[in-house]
């Protein structure tokens, strides 16, 4: 993969660009722009004989929704903002995709956002479905993401919760004393991602071994793997393999 | 470091650490003082024949009663998720099927409704595809579940339950084969539909199989259900109330044994579920013999569900019309093996142009998925498998995440053991249903 301005780069790991976006307060709602389609074969210009190489796939940027969300998201919203006083403060973005809500949440107020979703007789969340991370290298100085989504078995609906952090202070509080099941969760995004959750009883790797180094699943922490020998034929690992992106 | 019978013995700062491989239990502790090591901590695992796979487990004991008892897993991890990210996004069912290896079809069905909703085709799907999902689903997790009923049958000592479960999921896993040409690691369920059309002999087998299936749940249940060793192991043992279940995020059998009919099939339906007929079982008392009970009804409920799948297919297509999405060849047995049928290499390479150039991009480089995040849930064997996929805009997936039932559950077993016997973990454990594939990914 090679990024879109750029020299090239060894083993696939994906060099960072200047934050799109860093300035504003909300985290970036997209990954940076993929590299599929440029720099195909190694060729660094545009390699383009037709014509329209000045052409530049443009993606519609998300805009924050607008009220009405349609559906029950008005509803979450109105409700958590009655229940939760600091909803100004604490509520970044409101963003509604593909049907799902999406509240990005200052990375400080999640553990007391999670609490009022809980427990707040309007709002129910119950279960804590998931969480995990997804790190936004290039597009976002708070490039570290967590996505809380939770799930309300009474009203049948679900919400998703989303923090950003840069990797400078990764620090963000627990859910752990609101959901119990975001233990492991958590345990989770600190191993593959190094996000910090602070007041978790245990926050030690999960998956990986406990002397590892490094945070697997960042966007600069290279695949690695080793060629392959197949009929005679070496085949390269996977990232290093020729792309047709 | 001396050696006795069965347990090699050394000292250390900590205490003295006995290796056991095997034996007679109280061999192995004659050489503890019961006055002074009042608890010992025992270390099963990642090997042994009980903890499904690589789970390790560690307990603190006072007797024979368990007073702290703590998990480790990742013995199995496989970077699957990371792996997805250098591959495109028809390649990821390939990968995704590894993951919970005794309920793949749920892996991909998952993720082909995740990439699906990214793409907005959820719509597009046709309703043979939507059915032929189904009626695998419910297959495989019939499978699992009798998996589930043979492993924990052998790990509380019933021997016969485990040849007979691994005996009728054999049917099952033929009947697969016959589908999807592969036992497991299926990659059956793509983005747009399914790989394969079902074949007329499978239908038959199937029909076979359904007929065939009420008389060995008779069978199971007059073996295990009257027993007094199987209802003393599993009545009252490694109790979880609802609140306990919510509260650690558990879902799947052991939540509806529990009490609570949370079942996604109905609460949150997808592929058509609402239109079918079944009922959700559930238990009142929340503990293994409970999750039996559940397990059972639903493989009786998952053949109500096969039946009338069978009985809604229509002739059709089974991937979505889109050919910039449609994996474009169906494949066939050659001379030389399964690969592209021979009147599609004769069209692409004779009459259409067209054809040709769909091929080549959707095989070399992919098609485009655009940007944003979905997050699709499904009810598997052992609960909610839950897909987070984010889409960069390009033709690789950008990041996926699997909330994998089997990694949340495991989070309930120091809850169902400390406090009750050693022997309790192993039933709490196998009641939990983990398979550490799943788990560790």
């Amino acid at each position: 993969m090679t990024s879109p301005t750029d020299k090239p780069n060894d083993g696939g790991v994906p060099v960072p660009v200047t934050p799109v976006g860093a300035s504003s307060t909300a985290p970036a709602e997209y990954p940076p722009a993929s590299p599929a389609g440029r720099g195909m074969f190694g060729n660094q210009g545009t390699g383009d004989v037709s014509g329209y190489g000045g052409l530049v796939r443009q993606r519609q940027p998300i805009e924050e929704a607008s009220r009405p969300y349609g559906g029950y998201f008005d509803e979450v919203r109105d409700a958590l903002e009655e229940a939760y006083p600091a909803f100004n403060d604490a509520i970044e973005k409101v963003v509604v995709d593909r049907g799902e809500l999406t509240l990005h949440v200052r990375p400080e107020r999640i553990a007391e956002v999670c609490q009022v979703m809980r427990d707040d007789l309007a709002l129910r969340f119950e279960l804590c479905s998931s969480v995990s991370g997804a790190d936004y290298l290039g597009a976002d100085e708070r490039r570290l993401h967590v996505v809380y989504l939770l799930t309300s078995m009474t009203y049948r609906r679900r919400v998703r919760l989303e923090a950003a952090v840069s990797v400078e202070a990764p620090h963000l509080p627990s859910v752990t004393a609101i959901y119990p099941t975001a233990d492991w969760q958590e345990r989770e995004a600190y191993d593959m991602f190094g996000i910090v959750f602070d007041g978790h009883p245990n926050l030690t790797r999960i998956l990986m071994p406990d002397d590892w180094e490094g945070h697997p699943q960042r966007k600069d922490y290279p695949l690695g793997g080793v060629p392959v020998e197949y009929k005679g034929a070496e085949i390269q690992p996977p990232n290093e393999r020729r792309s047709y992106q | 470091m001396t050696t006795s019978n069965y347990a090699s013995e050394r000292e250390t700062d900590e205490g003295r650490v006995f290796t056991v491989t095997g034996g007679d239990w109280d061999t192995i502790v004659s050489g503890t003082d019961p006055i002074n090591d009042e608890r010992i901590v025992v270390n099963m695992g990642p090997q042994h024949p009980s903890t499904h796979g690589v789970l390790r487990l560690i307990l603190e004991l006072e007797g024979e009663t368990v007073r702290e008892a703590r998990s480790v897993v990742g013995y199995l991890h496989t970077g699957i998720e990371k792996n997805l990210e250098y591959r495109n996004w028809v390649q990821g069912s390939t990968f995704v099927t590894r993951m919970d290896y005794l309920a793949p079809i749920f892996n991909e069905t998952a993720y082909a409704l995740a990439v699906e909703k990214l793409l907005g085709i959820t719509d597009d799907i046709t309703e043979r595809a939507t059915t032929i999902r189904v009626l695998m689903m419910e297959l495989n997790r019939i499978s699992s579940h009798l998996v589930w009923l043979a492993t924990t049958g052998m790990e509380l000592g019933a021997i016969s339950i485990m040849l007979y479960g691994f005996r009728e999921r054999e049917y099952i896993l033929d009947i697969f084969e016959t589908i999807t040409g592969l036992r497991m690691n299926h990659a059956y369920v793509r983005p747009g539909g399914v790989a394969q059309d079902v074949p007329d002999e499978a239908i038959v087998k199937i029909r076979e199989f359904l007929k065939m299936m009420p008389k060995k749940l008779k069978e199971y249940e007059d073996l295990l259900s009257g027993q007094p060793i199987w209802t003393e192991r599993t009545k009252n043992v490694a109790v979880l109330d609802v609140t306990g279940c919510v509260a650690l995020g558990i879902t799947g059998p052991v939540l509806r044994s529990a009490g609570l009919a949370w079942d996604l099939r109905k609460t949150m339906p997808y592929c058509g579920y609402e239109t079918y007929e079944f009922d959700v079982p559930t238990h009142p008392d929340g503990d293994v013999w409970g999750r039996y009970q559940v397990r059972l009804a639903e493989i009786r409920e998952s053949m109500k569900l096969v039946e009338q799948a069978l009985d809604r297919l229509r002739p059709g297509p089974v991937m979505v019309a889109d050919r910039k999405i449609a994996w474009p060849a169906q494949l066939a047995i050659g001379v030389d093996g399964m690969g592209n049928s021979l009147e599609h290499v004769a069209k692409i390479m004779g009459q259409s142009m067209e054809s040709l150039i769909h091929h080549f991009k959707l095989v070399t480089e992919g098609f485009r998925v655009p940007p944003g995040q979905v997050y699709v849930a499904i009810e598997a064997p052992r609960g909610e498998l839950g897909v987070h996929a984010v889409s960069d805009g390009g033709t690789r997936p950008y990041r996926v995440h699997y909330r994998e039932p089997s990694f949340v559950n495991l989070q309930a077993l120091p809850a169902m053991a400390e406090g009750g016997l050693i022997a309790d973990v192993i039933a709490g454990g196998a009641s939990l249903d983990p398979v550490m594939g799943g788990c560790d990914r």
